[in-house]
């Protein structure tokens, strides 16, 4: 196909459905929680609304997440027919990993959604919401098993190699908790809390614009603006110490992302804010900098050494332009996040949170950022992670299986063909539930729950009033 | 060697598997079914039937993929590039199958496309299964540390008769699930949908157990070589108490029978496998010794699966007792 060989079909494939898969991960890891604090509030308030709101969300996630399955055992199999000299390697580190991942998260997902999904009648509201509260649990340690496995693969150490070239563990504790491994952890967790609060918050912000006296419509939104506020600020610390972690054990991957090609031995690197990385030249073309702020960034510290990736030889470079940008496009968006964060924020201590048109209307422009920073994300660490599958062990270029570039050509089209056709069906009915009302209005006698300053009177009769079901 | 890990794990490995083909089996035979159901109310019950276990059932199968590479990395590497084709065919037909799960109730207009797309992914998904269970029976050609043959060896005579072969008997186990879960029509379509798919399916596993001696002198010597030809008989005697107690289900209305005969019909068919494979993971070359991670990796795994196997078998018995017994056709969360 297009003169490439196996293992570029090989590449195109793995990212093109891992990049398909993390799209649901990062969605339902979210809104497993947030299923648990509506099913728990429920519980503890007695109060409707919660379970209504929990209902509406069940759906979206019962949709959402078969799709993250099925794209999920795609994945697990892919390792064997795409990557299998890299399986028979690195299987005796990472496959006990992935075997955790599935003995102790997915089990406990898949094992307790049927009960979340059709058996509230069947237990009762108590086994509910365990059961619930285990599905939210069972997506974290995915999250927790997976992110190891990659991180070791990023920043391997606790192991040795025997005489058939595998890899072999010698210290567990070591592997599991690699350097990286806490940093990429919370980052990631933390990206899918934030993803699913965008989402949130743009399907509250769009009933809000339809009626801003939607009861649900104001328990999402201003839900999902709380989240906003206190987690995209830990989000962007939380990126900072993993760039100084990425420093420290993947140099030449900054470099990338910074768009460094000279070293700066003494300290003082410009922070490069945009430009044309240029890898011929060793260049970044049209670069608008700021001095020294890269350094300051990277090493709190103006002085610091930095390398650039004229430290590394030419083969052990990653490719600089796909990493400078989508380590951009990551930045920015969770600083616009941040931003929408604090408008909220100011909007209900003025107590007009639901209120402000503009507002609603950015954080539906908002919604899907969350999937988009997530996706730069993991293409600026994958990438960045070039030329090697085991960082400094294993090159991408010795793990690839022995399989004709027909067989991979066929099958990466069939995968593209399947996927765009399947999730985007799943992708139009997950929209249109988005769409679906929650269906009840604050009555006018009796102010919810819900901050209601800047109310004003709506007429007695209403024809957009929908009674409660 | 009383410890043998190795050998421990190629239990946990096969019982991993064998809980799949059943859970899945009868799952993937609801959907197998599925052309062959009338009315859109009988389809809405039987996917009723599976729909709050198909997920756990299906995450078997990922145990097993992730449990052969991570205690068995050798043989993951090589069994997948050699059955490249078919389990691509597939992961696919399980793509099109697990969507429709959900798919199919969120729109009137398409619903018969998902009925399509569940009916064809079960179908593709059970026949691409039994190709690679036929294509590694007859063996794989292994060079060093990696698979040497090309793209299509595993499209034999011998594995599209397998890869039919499980076709109906997941079909039969199906029927007999829907026997038990359901009531009415459906039922009565089940009854008559169980008889004729036991039929096939006893008249395939037979031709199967023919040929399969006949491919691999080490088959034939473990299958009828003496002493072991006096345990040889017992699975097909087996077998064929099996066939009684399916019948006598299927005639008395004991509804849950004819189910458990079929369980018992794939676990003596797998037995039967077994018996011809081992000690091999990848015949007719390496045997699960050759193939097994370094016994740091197989302690560590280990550790953990001692305590949580038995707690996934108890919250999965669990989820199977909270949606005990025949189905409502007015329950589902939709």
């Amino acid at each position: 196909m297009l003169g490439l060989d196996a293992i570029e079909l090989a590449r195109i494939q793995f990212a093109f459905t891992v990049s398909f898969h993390i799209i649901f991960p990062a969605f339902s890891i979210g809104l497993a929680s947030y299923l648990a604090v509506l099913n728990g509030l429920h519980l503890w308030t007695g109060k409707d609304i919660y379970l209504r709101l929990f209902n509406y969300w069940k759906t979206i996630f019962a949709v959402a997440f078969g799709m993250g399955v099925v794209s999920g055992i795609v994945m697990s199999y892919q390792f064997g027919t795409n990557w299998s000299v890299f399986s028979d390697k690195a299987g005796p580190v990472i496959g006990p990993l992935m075997g955790y991942e599935v003995l102790s998260a997915f089990f406990l997902e898949a094992g307790f959604l049927g009960v979340m999904l059709f058996g509230r009648e069947k237990v009762g509201a108590r086994a509910h919401f365990f059961a619930t509260l285990m599905v939210a649990i069972g997506t974290l340690g995915s999250a927790f098993w997976i992110l190891s496995v990659n991180s070791w693969m990023q920043t391997p150490q606790g192991h040795g190699i025997n005489e058939v070239g595998q890899f072999i563990p010698l210290d567990w504790w070591a592997i599991v908790f690699n350097p990286s491994f806490p940093y990429r952890l919370v980052h990631m967790v933390l990206a899918a809390y934030l993803t699913t609060a965008l989402v949130v918050g743009a399907v509250g912000g769009l009933h809000l614009l339809r009626d801003r006296m939607d009861q649900g419509a104001r328990v999402m939104f201003a839900m999902a603006m709380g989240m906003l506020i206190v987690v995209a600020p830990l989000q962007i610390l939380a990126g900072d110490f993993h760039g100084l972690n990425t420093l420290e054990h993947q140099p030449a991957k900054i470099a990338a992302m910074e768009g460094h090609f000279e070293s700066h031995p003494e300290g003082g690197a410009p922070l490069i804010l945009f430009g044309l990385p240029n890898a011929a030249t060793e260049t970044v073309d049209y670069a608008v900098q700021i001095p020294y702020l890269s350094s300051l960034i990277l090493t709190h510290d103006l002085t610091s050494p930095l390398p650039g990736l004229a430290d590394f030889p030419v083969d052990e470079r990653p490719p600089v332009a796909i990493v400078f940008w989508s380590f951009r496009i990551m930045v920015a968006l969770g600083f616009a996040m941040l931003g929408l964060g604090i408008w909220a924020l100011v909007a209900r201590m003025r107590g007009n949170l639901y209120d402000r048109k503009w507002l609603h209307r950015a954080a539906i422009v908002m919604g899907p950022s969350g999937f988009v920073a997530v996706l730069a994300g993991w293409i600026t660490t994958e990438v960045g992670r070039q030329p090697w599958t085991v960082y400094g062990l294993l090159s991408t270029n010795d793990s690839v299986a022995p399989v004709e570039a027909a067989a991979v050509a066929s099958s990466l089209v069939a995968f593209i063909l399947v996927y765009f056709m399947l999730f985007g069906a799943g992708t139009y009915y997950i929209l249109r539930l988005m769409n679906k009302r929650l269906a009840d209005r604050i009555p006018l006698t009796s102010i919810g729950p819900i901050r209601t300053a800047g109310i004003t009177p709506a007429p007695a009769v209403d024809d957009k009033f929908i009674p409660v079901e | 060697m009383i410890l043998d890990l190795a050998f421990i794990w190629a239990g946990l490995i096969a019982f991993a598997v064998l809980a799949y083909v059943i859970l899945d089996g009868f799952d993937l035979g609801v959907g197998i079914l599925f052309p062959f159901l009338r009315s859109t109310a009988d389809k809405d019950l039987a996917m009723n039937t599976v729909a709050p276990v198909w997920d756990g059932n299906e995450t078997w199968l990922v145990l097993g993929g992730g449990g052969l590479f991570a205690v068995f990395p050798l043989a993951y590497a090589v069994v997948m590039p050699a059955l490249y084709v078919p389990i691509i065919v597939m992961l696919l037909a399980l793509v099109f199958r697990g969507v429709a799960f959900e798919f199919r109730w969120r729109t009137q207009r398409g619903k018969f496309l998902w009925d399509i797309s569940f009916a064809f992914g079960s179908i593709m998904a059970a026949f691409a299964q039994g190709i690679a269970l036929g294509a590694l029976v007859q063996g794989i050609a292994v060079e060093g540390r990696a698979y040497a043959g090309g793209n299509w060896d595993w499209l034999t005579p011998f594995s599209i008769l397998t890869g039919v072969a499980l076709v109906a008997g997941y079909a039969l186990m199906g029927a007999s699930w829907l026997v038990m879960k359901t009531d009415g029509p459906l039922r009565a379509a089940a009854r008559r949908m169980a008889v004729w798919t036991g039929a096939v399916t006893i008249a395939l596993v037979g031709l199967v157990s023919l040929i399969t001696p006949f491919l691999n002198p080490l088959y034939l010597d473990r299958w009828f070589g003496f002493p072991n030809v006096l345990f040889s008989v017992f699975v097909p005697a087996a077998i064929l108490a099996a066939m009684l107690v399916f019948i006598k289900g299927l005639r008395d209305n004991r509804d849950a029978w004819p189910f458990l005969a079929t369980v018992a019909l794939f676990v003596l068919s797998f037995i039967g496998l077994g018996i011809s494979f081992y000690p091999y993971m990848v015949p007719p070359s390496l045997t699960i010794w050759d193939v097994a991670a370094p016994d740091e990796s197989l302690w560590f795994l280990l550790a953990g699966a001692l305590v949580l196997v038995p707690m996934i078998l108890a919250y999965t018995g669990y989820a199977y007792w909270v949606f005990r017994g025949k189905v409502d056709p007015a329950g589902g969360y939709h």
